[in-house]
Formats: C-alpha cells, sequence, structure tokens
C-alpha cells in the first residue's frame, strides 16, 4: 500500500517572499501573469498565489481533498483521486460543463475562459515530480520550511506537534483533518482560518455524501415508478372496459 | 410553383432581428470562446445558459410526460387531445436544450464521452444519460404523428403495439431527469442561500416541473390557437390550468413546512435581496395564478388563463434562475449578469422553438388527430380485408 502524500503549509513560519508561487510557475511552465505576485490570484496559468492579510502570509492552492467534489461531481470522470494523494486531471475527457468549478468547496479549479478549447486548471501537487519520489516544486523551493512535503500521517504528526509546542503562536486547529472529510494539503494558522480567506462553514462529511443520498434512490424510482406506472395503466384500462361494458348493457336493456 | 412572400408583420420583424443578432453571438462563441460571448468567470462558472436554456428548457418540457402519464396511463381519454401538443413541445424542448448545451460547454464536440467514460457518482452523469434517453423516447412518442401524416400504417401499427412501453420508460426517465437538475445543487449547502437550499430539491424541481409544465400547454395552446385557430376546448385547458396551479401549491406547501422544520423560516422575515428575490418567484409563479384560477369565473376566462400560465411560467423562470444564479454566494463579492450575446442567444433559442412548433403544427396532424385516427383505423381494417 502506497503511503498517501501530503503538504504542510504553515502561516506562521510563511515570510512572504513568492518563492513557492515563482517555482509553481516553472514547474509547470506558466506565464507571468503579474508582476507583484502578492496581488496576482488564482487562475488559468497561476496554481497557487501567496495572500497577505495584516501581517499573517497564506497560501492558497488546491486542497487535494480526501474524498474530492471534483472527481465525485465530473460526468466524464476527467479528475483522478490518484493513490498517492494528488488530484489530477485529464484534458481529453473534460467537456467543460464545468461543475466541478461549480462544486469545489475551496473555490479552486479555474478556466481557460478565452480559449476556444478550454481546459480547467489547478494544481496537481506535481504528480510528475512526487511519482519519481520527489518533493513539490513549492516545498522544495520554501526557504522558511513553512511549506513541507511528506506522508500525510507523517505531516499530520508534525502540525500536532507544533501546536503543542508553541500553543500560543497557533490558532489550536489543523486545518484539513476533517473539513468535508478531510484533505492532503494540511494548514496552520495565527489567526483562525477564517480571516485568512479558507472555507470555514465546510460540513465534517465529505460532500459527495449530499448527492449520493440522492443518487441512491434511482433504483427504487425505476422500479416502483415501473410497478406503479403499468399497474396504474392495467387498473384504469380495465375501470374504463367495465365502464364501456355497463353503458352497453343498459342501452340493450333498454 | 408560386412564390409565397410572409407577410411582414411586428413580430416577424422582431423575430427576424433576434435570430441576426443570435448568429452574431454564435460567431462570437465559436472563435471567441466564452470569454468573448459571455460574463462567464471563475467566481461564476455557470450563467444563463445552464440556468434559462438548461434547467428552464427541461423544466417547461414537463408538460410532455404529465400529459402523457394522465392520457395513455391513468387513461383520462378527455386529455387526449393535449398529448400531442405536449409531446411536440416536450420534444422541441429537449432538442433546444442539447443545442443550447453546444453554446455552454467548454468542449462541445466532446459532448458524447458520457457514452463512453461513465461516472455513476456524477449527478451530471445522470443527468447527460436522462438528455440522451428521454430525447429518444420523445423522437419514438412524436414520429407517429408524423408516420400517420405520409400514411406509414404497418410502422405506425407496430408503434402503437410498444407505444405503452415506451411512454412507462418516459415518465420513469422524466422523473429521474426533472429531479436530478435539483440534486445538481445538493453538493454546494455551504455556497447556496438556505432559502432555496434543502435535500428535498430534487423534490421541488419534480413538482414545479409539473406545475409549470402543464402551463406552458395552455400557453402554447393559446399561441397556436391565435396562429391557425387549431384550438383546444376551452373547458379542458382550464381544468389544466386549475390542475397545473393546485400542483405548485403543494409544493409551496412542502417547501414552508421544510423551512419551519429545518429552521431557516425566519430568513424569510429579514428583508433582503434573497427574501426579496423569493417572495417574488412565489408570488408570481404560485400566489397570483392559484388566486385567480381556483376562481371558476378567471379560470373559464380565456384571457385569465393565458394570463395565468405566463405568470405561472415568469415566476418558473424566477426560481430556476435562482436557485443556479441568484442563491449563490460569490466567493469574492463579484456579481454576474448575463452579457448581450447569452441574451440574444437564449432568445433566438427560443424564437427558433416556438417557430418550430408553429411550422410543425400547421403541417402535420397534431392538433387534429381525431380525423386522422378515424381515417387509419378505417383504413387499416380497408388493409385486413384485402389480406
Amino acid at each position: 500500500m502506497l503511503k498517501q502524500k501530503a503538504i504542510l503549509f504553515d502561516a506562521t513560519l510563511c515570510v512572504g517572499c513568492g518563492e513557492c508561487y515563482l517555482a509553481c510557475k516553472q514547474a509547470n511552465d506558466l506565464p507571468e501573469t503579474n508582476t507583484d505576485f502578492l496581488k496576482d490570484h488564482l487562475g488559468a496559468n497561476t496554481y497557487t498565489v501567496v495572500e497577505q492579510y495584516e501581517d499573517v502570509y497564506t497560501r492558497k492552492l488546491c486542497m487535494h481533498c480526501v474524498d474530492p467534489t471534483c472527481v465525485s461531481v465530473c460526468p466524464v470522470g476527467a479528475f483522478t483521486k490518484t493513490e498517492l494523494g494528488p488530484v489530477t486531471y485529464d484534458e481529453d475527457k473534460c467537456l467543460g460543463c464545468r461543475y466541478c468549478m461549480q462544486a469545489c468547496p475551496h473555490h479552486i479549479p479555474r478556466y481557460e475562459w478565452s480559449k476556444v478549447n478550454p481546459r480547467v486548471r489547478k494544481c496537481i501537487m506535481c504528480y510528475d515530480k512526487i511519482k519519481n519520489g520527489e518533493q513539490t516544486a513549492c516545498a522544495e523551493a520554501c526557504p522558511a520550511e513553512a511549506t513541507i512535503f511528506g506522508n500525510r500521517d507523517e505531516i499530520i504528526e508534525i502540525a500536532k506537534q507544533r501546536l503543542a509546542e508553541n500553543p500560543d503562536s497557533y490558532y489550536q486547529h489543523i486545518y484539513g483533518l476533517e473539513e468535508a472529510g478531510g484533505t492532503n494539503v494540511l494548514a496552520l494558522s495565527p489567526v483562525p482560518f477564517d480571516k485568512l480567506g479558507f472555507a470555514t462553514n465546510l460540513p465534517k462529511e465529505p460532500l459527495p455524501t449530499y448527492t449520493a443520498k440522492a443518487l441512491e434512490k434511482i433504483p427504487g424510482v425505476v422500479a416502483g415508478g415501473g410497478v406503479f406506472l403499468a399497474a396504474m395503466y392495467w387498473l384504469t384500462k380495465r375501470k374504463n372496459k367495465i365502464a364501456e361494458e355497463e353503458k352497453q348493457s343498459n342501452f340493450t336493456k333498454e | 410553383m408560386k412564390l409565397i412572400i410572409p407577410k411582414i408583420t411586428f413580430w416577424r420583424v422582431v423575430a427576424v432581428l433576434i435570430v441576426i443578432a443570435g448568429l452574431y453571438s454564435t460567431y462570437l462563441r465559436l472563435f471567441g470562446g466564452l470569454s468573448a460571448s459571455t460574463n462567464l468567470s471563475d467566481d461564476f462558472p455557470w450563467g444563463l445558459w445552464i440556468g434559462f436554456d438548461i434547467l428552464v428548457g427541461v423544466g417547461l418540457a414537463a408538460g410532455g410526460f404529465s400529459i402523457c402519464a394522465i392520457v395513455h396511463i391513468f387513461n383520462i381519454e378527455k386529455y387526449k387531445p393535449l398529448a400531442r401538443p405536449a409531446i411536440l413541445t416536450a420534444f422541441l424542448g429537449y432538442l433546444l436544450v442539447i443545442f443550447g448545451l453546444i453554446y455552454d460547454l467548454g468542449k462541445p464536440y466532446n459532448i458524447w464521452h458520457a457514452i463512453i467514460y461513465w461516472n455513476p457518482r456524477s449527478v451530471m452523469f445522470e443527468v447527460a444519460w436522462c438528455v440522451m434517453l428521454y430525447t429518444t423516447v420523445l423522437f419514438l412518442e412524436f414520429i407517429p404523428v408524423v408516420l400517420e401524416k405520409y400514411r406509414y400504417y404497418k410502422i405506425l401499427n407496430f408503434m402503437k403495439k410498444i407505444g405503452i412501453p415506451i411512454m412507462i420508460v418516459g415518465i420513469i426517465l422524466s422523473t429521474l431527469h426533472q429531479s436530478s437538475l435539483g440534486s445538481l445543487f445538493l453538493i454546494i449547502p455551504q455556497k447556496m442561500s438556505q432559502i432555496w437550499y434543502s435535500p428535498l430539491l430534487p423534490v421541488y424541481f419534480f413538482i414545479s416541473a409539473i406545475g409549470a409544465g402543464l402551463s406552458m400547454v395552455i400557453f402554447e395552446a393559446y399561441l397556436s390557437a391565435r396562429a391557425f385557430n387549431k384550438g383546444i376546448e376551452a373547458e379542458l385547458l382550464s381544468r389544466v390550468g386549475l390542475i397545473s396551479v393546485i400542483v405548485l401549491m403543494i409544493g409551496f406547501v412542502i417547501k414552508v413546512i421544510d423551512l419551519i422544520v429545518s429552521g431557516n423560516f425566519t430568513l424569510l422575515l429579514t428583508i433582503n435581496n434573497y427574501s426579496l428575490l423569493y417572495y417574488l418567484e412565489v408570488l408570481i409563479g404560485i400566489f397570483i395564478p392559484f388566486g385567480l384560477l381556483i376562481q371558476k369565473t378567471f379560470r373559464e376566462n380565456r384571457r385569465w388563463l393565458y394570463a395565468s400560465a405566463v405568470m405561472v411560467i415568469a415566476g418558473f423562470l424566477l426560481n430556476r434562475l435562482n436557485v443556479s444564479i441568484s442563491s449563490i454566494s460569490p466567493e469574492t463579492g463579484v456579481s454576474y449578469f448575463p452579457s448581450v450575446n447569452e441574451v440574444s442567444v437564449t432568445l433566438m433559442l427560443i424564437v427558433i422553438g416556438l417557430w418550430s412548433f408553429k411550422l410543425i403544427a400547421k403541417n402535420f396532424p397534431v392538433f387534429t388527430e381525431e380525423m386522422h385516427q378515424e381515417e387509419y383505423e378505417a383504413k387499416l381494417k380497408e388493409n385486413t380485408a384485402t389480406n
């Protein structure tokens, strides 16, 4: 069994240097989109950004959910939750319905709106690199150990340790342990996470369970509906026939 | 052959202008992509083309399966004259939905991928299959009209034999499809206003589609009566109007109970954009038409009946746009309003739909089944006699 990989981002250590932003651009061969990286937003050519909230820096990138909403909603299965953890995308399957963008609880997937053959764009956790045992480009580039990469279980241990060792510097919560079923990108922060633009109103259970409840009723609707409609057809037909016969016999009596 | 020059009327000029604008927007969409033709963005990936062309289009086609069930499954024969116009409306509606999808999908040439790449966990996968299968069923339900016109009696006879199973399949597919459009939104509980979000969304979509679909039948019948005097008995239509508003009212009662049980009823007591939009939706779409049509005098007045049907359709439209666009709170405060091109394509689809309905109703036995039916049965007897 392969061990699931994870990224830990620690906002208390982040110095806002933007090395991760640049490394990501380079690793994915993306053009420059803004001269000031702090003013940039996620986009079709930007898979991660550094944002400043007062004196705290934070990162935005695909959270690589444990039970990803995008994987579940895609009608053609263009997204895959790989065994290692990253959520990857197959542009050849995609038909461009953008349900993934509508459904993503972290508001991550971006679209190539201006292209005639548009693709969904997002971080894929440097899947090709980590398959070969390397780190992600952003973790490699981080000079402050604010972004680190490793096995998910070990990453969680490290996060817990940091919270316990320096309780005063942290808001006591590991983002990504439980949010919508958990993520493979975990985060620590000195302030509550909603102050850094993280989605904090997510349920604990994975979001795909919400649609699963509706989808699992389909066999019942098909079977029950079929039996009900066939029975109604037979019954009402018979009723009409009997009514017709009675009318007829009344007619002959007269 | 005599060349027929169509008379120039106000609505014809409007229709032509709409189509010209729509074709220009089509050009922009094809060669400039979605950003050249729409106001969609990463914050609002779904807009008018999903909210109106798909959600409203499919919903208004619901008259097809509702009337079908009444006439062919519950065997309430007196509604029979409505069956064909309703099926035609549904068939054209679904064709337009597919047409609209081609505009909205980023890669429309991959539309067939749902056939080979399966993801049964996706509601969109269910939607895709419902569209494919039910359009096929509607084709089979409508084809007898064409066969009758060209007197293919053998195939017609065969179609009659498989008619009932096809109708049953059609009703089940419609039920799944209407409700699954509501299920699409189940996965974003945290993004939607709780006025509209509910685990019962699929049920509401189903019920409101039946109500609005029936009003659509009235709407089409009225237009047809105006266009070529092929009307439908007024008494029948007023009954359909009554059923339509009663169905919608039942849906509203369930909704209110749902809001009270979930504790979200208080959201309606504070006045803001969300609650005002909701009030507008139920006022136009349910309360006013219900208040009117529950009274015999209004119900049996052709104009009031028609006006109520239009209100129901408008309220339904507002509901679908509310669920798919207005209720969703954007991440970054960006708002969405459809672009001129999105509107012109939508209007073009409506024009094409109305125009096709008129053309087909004029040339095929859509409103005049009875006459053809007798003729057909006589012919059939003749055939068996000679054999």
